[in-house]
């Protein structure tokens, strides 16, 4: 089993509702002791950015979120002048120059903000993939030197280096030189003791046996040909929808079992794919 | 509990884990010297004598994708767990897809590469359990009839290095088109949602800080991203070498562009065109074309295709192409099915068929009668001509 440092953070992430294999949480520790950042891949819904949130809360360190989107560019990345403000300011009292480009009108956008912390925050790159490969190079300038530069101010070095944690799944390659960048760990769907770890943590008050039966059923489910496999945020919905109409059992009804499928299947041919006697097929055999 | 063994003529740990890195690398990870030294302040780090630890240490740290993730665990195991050196290091090329290919190469490969394209193909290709006889059939006549009409300028014909390049070439002004009309587009967008300020305010110096000029943003038009699909069964084997270097032009002009080969699995060669050693190149290639020449299976493979990569990497600006001759030993509702599922969520899908551009063809076979409706386009690729001329279509999609 693993020795101090991984099981320590282990059990501290535990402790922030997350449950991380012996990879995940070696992953995590050498990110934190060699400060390198660390992408994250995987199918949705396996909870890669619930990581960083577990890990910023382990760390009492703030979460800071960079949602990437495809046309994402340095202004809304790093930083960009509030001109607006600029402006009035122009016009208010003839503010000069140096005043302009200043504190009091920089916007500062999550990797500037990430870098010029006091405590070393948890910076988290959501979805790398989406954004454009331009921007997948300016990025790969600032996790190697940590640096920003303005032109009109100069550099920005940072004052304590963030720790970077990326997602993607898959929806381009990403290059060679950010993958080397980087630590890697694939994320897959928990298995069958993880996720039923995972919902004791997260859904105490649910029994043990209706607990398996869930799990039971989602994992069955994953198995299944379905356009978007539910997850484990899906699983837990479904887990609380479930308690909340207070069924103890998932074998004596069946039609709430069929109601609360939407917190399960989320598209018109997933539903089709699993009709009743299918689910019928699944529950007998987890029940 | 198994420990790291060491062979007699390896120095120490550094030695040694030169050797795994070299290993990885061998195997197709993108490793360098750097990396072996991250590797040894990793195993600093843990307990290195625990081989779990390391393990799971090396491999966050020395694994750069999905694909090395899954193969990382027996490459481990055949470098540290074996005794010696030779032993271990033949261990490691049956775990090697990409290694042992090389012998491969010959006898999969280049058969069907260098196959002379004019002769008969009914004969040569009757591989067992093809059962697509009617299918096969209706080919024969129709090659048959086409090599009197046409005969200089069929793609089966045309198997020279100079054609191979003209193919290739057709495909880079194919990828280029699409990348131009993006850029050409991004002039025209002068009237935007949003001030550009910054430029506005730039432009203000000029008038005395008075912004007087407005100008406007929007969003960059974003690149089509293009996902080829090429079918390399039994009936395609004439064109594939052609199709196969349009696929290569089409990868090498555009960095998002996906490629895949079907027969009757999938398999993604994306890596395989754009790998830098040829001969590597070459040799992964083979070892995807196993089953080369044989049944095909397309809607197997297009449903494969939704499910794994489609699901993840289709968007509405990507364009699906797929290469196929339509003859198909699955079922057509499969492959309507499939078609469906990328049709959700892929821009267009087109469909290149080589037999489109005879005389007296007819979409009969019952796989491409039933792929018809999802289809954005079903244009014939039976020449290079007909291959350059695909651009302006593209350019109306």
């Amino acid at each position: 089993m693993t020795t101090a440092p991984q099981a320590e953070l282990m059990r501290a992430l535990a402790g922030a509702g997350y449950v991380a294999d012996d990879t995940l949480s070696m992953a995590l520790h050498l990110a934190i002791s060699l400060g390198r950042p660390l992408l994250l891949e995987g199918p949705a819904g396996v909870g890669k950015t619930e990581i960083a949130k577990a890990l910023a809360e382990v760390r009492r360190a703030r979460l800071i979120r960079l949602q990437c989107y495809e046309g994402l560019d340095a202004a809304h990345a790093i930083y960009e002048w509030n001109y607006q403000r600029q402006l009035l300011a122009i016009r208010a009292d003839g503010a000069s120059e140096e005043s302009l480009f200043s504190d009091r009108f920089l916007l500062r956008r999550p990797l500037l903000e990430a870098i010029t912390q006091d405590d070393p925050p948890v910076l988290l790159i959501d979805e790398i993939d989406r954004a454009d490969e331009e921007f997948e190079a300016y990025l790969l300038e600032i996790l190697s030197d940590f640096q920003i530069t303005i032109p009109e101010i100069g550099t920005i070095p940072a004052r304590t280096r963030p720790l970077v944690v990326l997602t993607a799944n898959g929806t381009r390659d990403l290059s060679d030189a950010l993958r080397r960048r980087c630590l890697y760990t694939y994320v897959d769907y928990p298995d069958r003791d993880t996720e039923l770890a995972i919902l004791a943590r997260r859904g105490p008050q649910i029994e043990a046996r209706l607990a398996r039966q869930i799990v039971g059923v989602v994992q069955a489910l994953r198995r299944e040909e379905l356009e978007k496999k539910p997850g484990i945020a899906e699983m837990l919905d479904w887990a609380a929808a479930l308690a909340g109409l207070g069924i103890n059992d998932l074998t004596e009804d069946r039609a709430a079992l069929q109601a609360t499928l939407v917190c399960l299947l989320k598209t018109a041919a997933d539903r089709d794919a699993a009709p009743p006697e299918v689910l019928d097929r699944i529950i007998g055999k987890v029940a | 509990m198994q420990v790291t063994r060491f062979p007699s003529r390896a120095e120490g740990l550094a030695d040694r884990m030169t050797g795994f890195v070299a290993h990885l690398r061998m195997n197709g990870l993108p490793l360098g010297p750097q990396e072996t030294a991250d590797a040894l302040a990793v195993l600093a780090e843990v307990d290195a004598t625990d081989a779990d630890q390391a393990r799971r240490a090396l491999k966050v740290l020395l694994v750069p994708d999905a694909e090395g993730w899954l193969t990382f665990d027996a490459l481990f195991d055949a470098y540290w767990f074996n005794a010696g050196r030779t032993r271990q290091r033949t261990a490691s090329l049956t775990a090697s897809p990409h290694v042992r290919s090389q012998s491969a190469r010959s006898t999969l490969w280049q058969a069907h590469l260098e196959a002379d394209g004019g002769t008969d193909t009914d004969g040569s290709e009757s591989t067992p359990g093809h059962g697509a006889g009617d299918a096969e059939g209706i080919e024969g006549r129709l090659i048959a009839t086409r090599t009197d009409n046409l005969r200089k300028r069929d793609l089966r014909e045309l198997m020279d290095e100079e054609s191979l390049r003209a193919a290739e070439r057709a495909a880079r002004d194919l990828a280029q088109a699409i990348r131009d009309r993006r850029s050409r587009r991004r002039q025209q967008a002068r009237r935007g949602a949003e001030l550009d300020l910054r430029r506005v305010l730039r432009a203000s110096l000029a008038r005395g800080g008075e912004p007087l000029d407005l100008y406007r943003k929007t969003r960059p038009d974003r690149p089509m991203r293009i996902v080829a699909l090429c079918d390399v069964s039994g009936s395609m084997t004439v064109y594939a070498r052609v199709f196969l270097a349009f696929i290569k032009g089409l990868v090498a002009a555009d960095t998002s562009a996906d490629a895949y080969l079907f027969h009757t699995r999938l398999m993604r060669i994306t890596p395989a065109l754009r790998d830098s050693d040829t001969l590597r190149a070459a040799a992964r290639l083979s070892l995807m074309a196993e089953g080369f020449g044989g049944g095909t299976d397309i809607g197997g493979s297009l449903a494969a295709f939704a499910e794994g990569p489609g699901a993840r990497a289709l968007t509405r600006r990507t364009v699906v192409i797929v290469l196929s001759d339509g003859y198909c030993t699955g079922k057509p509702e499969r492959l309507a099915d499939a078609l469906t599922r990328i049709r959700r969520r892929a821009g267009r899908i087109v469909w290149l068929n080589p037999l489109l551009g005879w005389q007296g063809y007819a979409p009969v076979a019952a796989a491409m009668a039933a792929a018809l409706p999802h289809l954005d386009a079903h244009l014939p690729a039976n020449t290079i001509e007909a291959l350059a001329a695909l651009e302006p279509q593209f350019a109306r999609l």
